[in-house]
Formats: C-alpha cells, sequence, structure tokens
C-alpha cells in the first residue's frame, strides 16, 4: 500500500524498532508493529506507537509541541529521515512493512 | 527485627541494598533503569513498599516509575511536567534571559501523609506535585512566577529545584532551594513563597548578601524542631532558627566549608554531619582524605571522622542529596561518592565501612527503616 494514499479503510502495519532503553520501558522486544490509518508518516507512526505504549509519550518527541528530542534519530531503508517535517510520506517499503522504521539514539557518548 | 532499605540513584540506573537491623551484611539488587540518570528515588513514609524513581538522560528525557512492592516491580507513572501557563525567563549564565525549559527532575519527596501524592522538583526551577499516585502532574506556579524569578541564575549543574522539605509540624509549610536562587519557603501549601535568604553571604554574586541569588547546595531539618534548618551553601554552613527568617554562619572548625550534603542525627537534632569538600574548582575531600564532619553542638564546633575512609589518594565527590540516616537506635549514616562508593556508619558516625563499592557515580541516597 502506498504511503502516499489517502484516507483508507485498511490500515498499515509499521514495523518500529525501538532502541534499548525505550524497550526495556514499554516491557517489549526489539521490533513492534503499529497499525495506520491513513496517510503512514513519522508522525502518524509515532502517534500510534504512543497510543499502544503510553509510557513512551514525551521520550521520542515532546509532549505538547510533538517535536522529535534532539539525540533522537528516525532511520528508514538506509536513510536518515530525522529532518523531514513529520507529516512526510514514510516509504513505501516503511508503510508495506517490508523495512522498519529505526528509533534511534543519537550517537552522542555517555 | 528492623531492616533498612537503601536506595542509591547513580549515573547510570538505581540500586537498592537492604540489610537487617544490625546492618553488617547487605544484599545489592539493580541495576534498577539501566543506562538512565537516577537523579533520586524516594519511599512514601506513608507506604514504605511505595518508592518513586525519577530518571532521565539526554536521549529520551525524563521518565518517573513507581514500585508498589519495594521495589521488586516497577511501572512508569505520567512524565509530562508543564509549566503552568507562559514560563518566562530566568538568567542564563551569560546573563541573558532564557525562557524557562523542563529538563529533569532531580527531586521527589513523598507527602508526609498521603501515598497518593509526592512533589518533584525539577530543573529548570519549578516545583511539581501529583496526588493521584504519579499520572498527572500539575505545578505549583507560583514559586517560579516569583517576583525574584527573572533574576536567578543556574548553577554549575543547571538551574535546579533540589531540595523540598515538608514540615511535619506545619502540613502548609514547604521550603524549597535553588541553585542558585536560594531558599524559599511557603506557608501557605504553595500558594504564595518568601526567599529566606538573609544572612547569607556569597561573594560570588555583585551584592553578597543580595535577597536571592544564592547557590544553596542542601537543606536539612530535624521533624523534633522544624524551626531549624541547617544548610550547606556553595561555602558556608549556616543554621537558622526561625523557619528562615535569619542565618548564621556555624562553619567554625571545618577545615574548608564548601560541600555539597549535609543531614542531622535521626534522634539529636544538634548533630549534624557535613562532607566537606576542598573547593569550588576542586571537587574533592582535601589532602585526598575522605572525612565526615559531625557537630554534636548544632554548628561551630565540629569533629573529623575517618575511621574506615579512605585518607590517602581519594579524590571523589560527595553529591547534594547522597546522604541520608536511619531511625534505628544507634543511628545510621549513609552517603555515596561520585567514585561509586556507598558507606554507612552504623554508629552515628564514629567508624564507616563500604556497603557498596563499584556502583557508577553516586547522585542520591536516601534511607528506610523498615519494621
Amino acid at each position: 500500500m502506498s504511503s502516499g494514499s489517502p484516507d483508507t479503510e485498511l490500515a498499515c502495519t509499521v514495523r518500529v524498532v525501538l532502541p534499548v532503553h525505550l524497550r526495556a520501558l514499554a516491557g517489549v522486544g526489539r521490533e513492534v508493529q503499529v497499525d495506520v490509518r491513513g496517510p503512514v508518516t513519522a508522525g502518524s507512526v509515532l502517534s500510534r506507537l504512543e497510543e499502544q505504549y503510553p509510557m513512551l509519550r514525551g521520550t521520542i518527541r515532546d509532549h505538547d509541541t510533538l517535536r522529535r528530542r534532539p539525540f533522537v534519530r528516525y532511520f528508514a531503508c538506509e536513510q536518515d529521515l530525522s529532518h523531514d517535517p513529520d507529516n512526510t510520506p514514510l516509504p513505501d517499503p516503511v508503510a508495506s512493512g517490508a523495512e522498519p522504521l529505526l528509533i534511534v539514539g543519537a550517537m552522542a557518548g555517555g | 527485627m528492623a531492616s533498612v532499605r537503601v536506595l542509591v540513584g547513580t549515573h547510570k540506573g538505581g540500586f537498592i541494598l537492604t540489610a537487617d537491623g544490625s546492618r553488617n551484611e547487605w544484599e545489592v539488587s539493580g541495576p534498577h533503569f539501566p543506562g538512565w540518570d537516577v537523579y533520586h528515588m524516594q519511599a512514601s513514609p506513608v507506604d514504605p513498599d511505595r518508592i518513586w524513581a525519577s530518571m532521565s538522560g539526554g536521549w529520551f528525557g525524563q521518565v518517573v516509575q513507581r514500585s508498589d512492592d519495594g521495589g521488586a516491580t516497577w511501572n512508569p507513572v505520567g512524565n509530562r511536567f508543564a509549566y503552568d501557563g507562559e514560563p518566562g525567563t530566568h538568567l542564563f549564565y551569560d546573563g541573558t534571559p532564557r525562557p524557562f525549559a523542563f529538563t529533569r527532575v532531580w527531586h521527589l519527596e513523598p507527602s508526609l501523609t498521603d501515598p497518593d501524592t509526592v512533589f518533584a522538583g525539577v530543573e529548570d526551577a519549578a516545583l511539581f506535585r501529583s496526588t493521584d499516585g504519579g499520572q498527572e502532574w500539575a505545578e505549583l506556579p507560583a514559586l517560579r512566577q516569583h517576583r525574584t524569578a527573572a533574576q536567578w541564575q543556574p548553577g554549575a549543574g543547571g538551574m535546579c529545584l533540589h531540595t523540598i522539605i515538608l514540615d511535619p509540624s506545619r502540613p502548609e509549610r514547604i521550603y524549597t532551594a535553588i541553585s542558585a536562587a536560594g531558599a524559599f519557603r511557603s506557608d501557605d501549601d504553595g500558594t504564595s513563597w518568601t526567599p529566606i535568604n538573609q544572612g547569607l553571604r556569597s561573594e560570588g554574586i555583585p551584592d553578597p548578601a543580595a535577597e536571592v541569588g544564592h547557590c544553596v547546595h542542601r537543606l536539612a531539618l530535624h521533624p523534633s524542631r522544624p524551626d531549624t534548618l541547617f544548610m550547606q551553601k556553595h561555602w558556608d554552613v549556616m543554621r537558622t532558627d526561625d523557619a528562615g527568617t535569619t542565618w548564621r554562619e556555624i562553619s567554625g572548625n571545618l577545615p574548608t566549608d564548601f560541600g555539597f550534603a549535609i543531614d542531622v542525627h535521626a534522634h539529636e537534632p544538634d548533630t549534624v554531619y557535613v562532607v566537606p569538600i576542598t573547593s569550588d574548582y576542586h571537587h574533592f575531600p582535601l589532602d585526598g582524605r575522605l572525612q565526615v564532619w559531625r557537630s554534636r553542638t548544632g554548628g561551630d564546633e565540629w569533629e573529623p571522622l575517618s575511621r574506615g575512609l579512605p585518607q590517602k589518594d581519594c579524590y571523589v565527590n560527595v553529591l547534594r542529596d547522597a546522604m541520608a540516616v536511619d531511625s534505628l537506635d544507634s543511628c545510621g549514616v549513609y552517603f555515596g561518592t561520585t567514585g561509586g562508593q556507598v558507606y554507612a556508619s552504623s554508629d552515628a558516625g564514629d567508624s564507616w565501612s563500604a556497603i557498596a563499592r563499584d556502583l557508577p557515580a553516586v547522585l542520591s541516597v536516601e534511607v528506610q527503616t523498615l519494621a
């Protein structure tokens, strides 16, 4: 299913890979799946992720502004999508479930 | 038989140390929340198995966890700390105005009467409260909106509200301390605040006796004498006997009166402990000798306590929230170091031993005395 599709009755199942801190916080494994209706964007995927795992609210993006936290990155299909507006359609392989969206803690030491 | 539970927050997780009342053999559990900066863990005095933990980090921000079984299992609770209304500005290190922005929770102070109520002191300095077990947090905005707040500047660790003391004799009275604004008191449950810094002198600010701007590192109070507080300021150890209205210096014969931690003996309100640190530029013990200094006279006269502590080549620090006491008959005193040691004394400081030696840098130490 194309990520650029308008609203549709069918949901896309998107795979999301979480960093280890957030796996422990949410009590999940390396990868989770979220069902997204409508355009598959970083914003829509994260909103569904936060609905399913409310303890992740505020850890990837700000509670209120929904801006990405500075040391978090979004990767997919070997691209850094972090700086795209969060309503940008994700690549088709992410929308189809062939490739995951990776939530990554920036390499910042510590 | 009574037992003791020591809650240790570190730079890379939380640890819980337990022992029976003899305090000879210690078990260590953890790390809880490995990889996170655990700034503080603190238990409810009403429900001792309810423990709160503040964990944060540069990547994923702030999380608060709560245990209802003494630390065996944990659940995340609310982590939205939104300032009430316009954040306003404070002064940044360079003296320019900067909007208040939430960074982390430094200190959690559970209510003395209600297990579902807990206060949070945060950076940038503000006081929050939850009354529903941590699910929702609401700011008590009058402190951040104080007429002096635009003049507040951060200390080296950030502009943190790091100390919250609830007066056991007057439920509507709250003390807070902010680096580097000073100490504040509310007599109306946080609705209004008074700076209580009269008598402090800080050479690092333009007016050494200013109403605000003092880098107060820590306050301590004995429940039996709630109008007396002890303060470790950046430099100077201070005391008030009128609930902070006036302070006097009690550094006396301390070898240096710079330091971070201060606490009071559980049964002797005039017995006070500090850990002298060389200076603001040298955050380690004087001459590489780690010593706690004790006053049995409410200040001015101090004695070094070093038996069991390293007396050569020791260059750790003891941070502001990293000292606590138990309330067993022979008062136990505990402190943690940036070198990862937790030292304990079961004889009110006369002798010490390491009950954990190789933890990550210790940020906070709290102690529960369990029946």
